[in-house]
């Protein structure tokens, strides 16, 4: 472990420990239904992973990979609590919050391979794209700046008298930022329907959450803005629900914004490049041996809810199939346009036009491609010219 | 119809959207009760309710980061910078996120981000900059900055209803100086549009916002001392530029001098040189010419700002150095 300090924190390692839920919690009015297709919504998000894994390693990932491996109960936990109609905005290791809000597999390979068809028309990379419509919002790299869009959208939610309610997410690093406390503050003092959910994960890229904060606990800061905090074992899809449910509650009730913090582990590195080499021997191999949430979740389901071991497997083999057909369809589409590059950037002018050395050209990619002479590639040939 | 200043013509344009649009509203630091520092929004809590005109805490990145989540929501907010030097901490939201919504996750943000600006008001290094050139470099931003109590009404009213994110500079030393009868009716001045404030033969001076004024009075010394005849353009709007009318008066008079009160690396001079570099360069008769202020932070004291910021004397010996050239 990082510090001396996370291991109580973090009991949940012990081993797959029951949350208490007395007869009040959000959980208990869950259908058997709901509590499969939380696990489908799980599985999805791991399956969907390991197919963009094999993506990446055939380089038909354009760009870099980001693993929520061992997180899919935080995001998929948290989206559930929402309604239809309220809106989200995912970061990029809430796959889960994207699928439970409607985003597609084949949305998620196509923009993964940058292909002309995917949600952003390849301007965007991985999964920071969003649909109003279906209530989420695409992120954007600079960590915390979601947390004052979102405060927006909530104003506009309060403003209209729409009963509607949003949710934030934001990593243990993100706390660090201006915009994050900018965007709370504001919020809490609009009172606007806003949960805030913060998921500590242990890292941000390398730096451990003892390098990110003096505080003992993120929930804490809730009192510095005069709002509810709650904070939940985000490897237990039931408590995620139950907590982020009632933050929920709070914020359609008319009771402003609510921070939520919930405890989690991230297994992969940052990103697929990223070989953890900061990671001390062993607490990755520990949390996956001990505290994986679907096999946490799925064990429950049997034990605690009679789910039988057909209908589990037969939801891995319905996600294995939904995975398997959304690839064939994704890898099917084409690259974009490249003259699509100068269109939308308003409404008024609707494009760009091309710079006078690419009047006529269709693309400019074979020129772009390492031509011989491009340094450090091609080496050999120059040096003996 | 009775004249109106620069700052009552702002906020006639403010009362009018709001009362044509119910989703068009304002926020930011002291703009209810108080009536904004300026008191651009003066009276219209009382007109349009808390609900409409909000008081936020002082929070750049909040305020424009909340203003971005409620116009993707179909709102219209218009958004004030106390002083438009205080915009920088809002940069990467407005840079970063604002100005790439549409493009990358086609999002709209209509939204307006709007706040005193510049010079010659002894304001010293925080309350006197004009941060244009900057905003102007990013794709997906428009930014207006009106010279006339006409254009300041026109403009704020395209800006309101435009579909993207306008940023509109206004000028604290013309707040009250300026005044002019407004235009009956839906007064709408289209952005990306310049203005010939003064036709002219022999040379042309580009310009906008409070050097448009310093340009006219050069304009008038030039014909009485020189008799030479001077057209002055005020751009009005920076992003778009008026690339039509830029060429139409380099190639008319062949001489151009660009004047801008912001610092000379990196401002717009530059650009608007090499656009005509580009497109007449076969027309003109002498070297585009500018005259900006120093590349220093804007000093306090009077003697240090007057050195240091364009003056209309200034404008006269550049304008003799290109006719003569």
């Amino acid at each position: 472990m990082p510090t001396g300090r996370r291991t109580p924190r973090r009991s949940a390692t012990g081993g797959p420990a029951v949350a208490a839920r007395d007869s009040e919690s959000p959980s208990t009015q869950l259908s058997s239904e709901q509590r499969l297709e939380l696990y489908y919504w799980m599985r999805l998000t791991r399956t969907l992973e390991e197919r963009l894994v094999a993506l990446y390693r055939q380089t038909k990932v354009v760009g870099g990979l980001f693993r929520s491996l061992g997180q899919e109960a935080d995001a998929v936990g948290s989206a559930f609590a929402l309604e239809r109609r309220d809106v989200l905005s995912p970061l990029i290791r809430n796959l889960g919050s994207m699928l439970v809000k409607g985003a597609t597999p084949v949305e998620i390979l196509r923009q993964y391979m940058a292909k002309g068809d995917s949600p952003t028309r390849g301007r965007e990379l991985n999964i920071h794209f969003g649909d109003t419509e279906r209530g989420f919002i695409g992120q954007i790299s600079p960590l915390g700046d979601m947390v004052p869009v979102m405060a927006g959208v909530t104003l506009s939610f309060k403003m209209r008298g729409e009963d509607r309610v949003g949710l934030v997410y934001a990593g243990d690093g993100a706390t660090s930022t201006g915009a994050f406390h900018e965007g709370i503050n504001f919020a809490a003092v609009q009172r606007c329907p806003l949960v805030v959910v913060v998921e500590n994960n242990g890292y941000a890229y390398s730096t451990p959450t003892s390098k990110q904060t003096a505080a003992a606990r993120f929930v804490d800061k809730a009192i510095g803005y005069g709002i509810p905090g709650e904070r939940a074992d985000g490897n237990d899809v039931l408590a995620v629900y139950d907590v982020t449910r009632r933050a929920v509650d709070r914020a359609r009730r008319g009771e402003g914004v609510s921070l939520v913090e919930l405890m989690t582990y991230r297994r992969k590195g940052h990103a697929e490049h990223d070989n953890q080499s900061y990671v001390p021997d062993g607490e990755v191999e520990r949390w996956e041996r001990e505290n994986d949430p679907l096999t946490r979740y799925s064990a429950r389901l049997r034990d605690e809810f009679d789910a039988s071991d057909d209908e589990i497997s037969s939801i891995d083999e319905r996600v294995r199939r939904d995975v398997d057909e959304a690839t064939d369809v994704a890898e099917r589409s084409g690259p974009p346009a490249p003259l699509d590059a100068l269109v939308g950037i308003y409404a008024d002018p609707p494009a760009e036009k091309p710079l006078w050395y690419r009047e006529g050209q269709e693309s400019a990619v074979a020129a772009h491609e390492r031509a011989e002479g491009w340094g450090t590639f091609n080496t050999t040939s120059k040096a003996s010219s | 119809m009775a004249e109106i200043t620069y700052l009552e013509a702002i906020r006639e344009a403010l009362i009018e959207e709001m009362e044509r649009d119910v989703n068009v509203f304002c926020l930011g630091e002291d703009i209810g009760r108080y009536g904004g520092a300026f008191k651009v929004t003066d009276g219209l809590i009382d007109r349009f309710g808390e609900a409409r005109v909000l008081d936020t805490p002082i929070s750049e990145v909040g305020i424009v980061g909340a203003a971005a989540g409620a116009a993707h929501m179909g709102m219209r907010p218009i958004v004030e910078m106390q002083f438009i030097d205080f915009i920088a901490n809002a940069y990467d939201m407005l840079t970063n996120y604002v100005a790439t919504s549409r493009y990358r996750a086609l999002l709209p943000c209509p939204m307006v981000v709007r706040g005193p600006s510049g010079g010659y008001v002894r304001g010293g290094p925080f309350h006197s900059q004009n941060p244009e050139a900057g905003f102007i470099h990013t794709p997906g931003l428009k930014v207006v900055y009106p010279a006339t109590a006409e254009d300041a009404k026109g403009l704020m009213k395209a800006a309101v209803r435009d579909d993207d994110c306008v940023l509109f500079f206004e000028h604290k030393y013309l707040y009250r100086r300026v005044k002019a009868e407004m235009p009956a009716g839906d007064h709408v001045v289209p952005i990306g549009k310049a203005r010939v404030a003064r036709g002219g033969r022999d040379l042309s001076i580009i310009t906008y916002a409070a050097t448009v004024w310093k340009a006219l009075e050069a304009a008038a010394t030039l014909e009485k001392e020189d008799g030479l005849s001077v057209e002055v353009v005020d751009l009005r709007s920076l992003a778009p530029l008026d690339d039509e009318a830029i060429q139409a008066t380099a190639r008319k008079t062949n001489r151009v001098l660009v004047v801008h009160e912001d610092t000379r690396t990196g401002g717009i001079a530059g650009e608007i040189t090499a656009r005509i570099n580009e497109t007449s360069f076969a027309w003109l008769d002498a070297p585009v010419l500018r005259v900006t202020a120093h590349d220093v932070p804007l000093p306090y004291a009077p003697q240090l700002e007057d050195f240091v910021l364009p003056q209309t004397t200034d404008i006269v010996r550049a304008a003799r150095t290109l006719a003569a050239y």
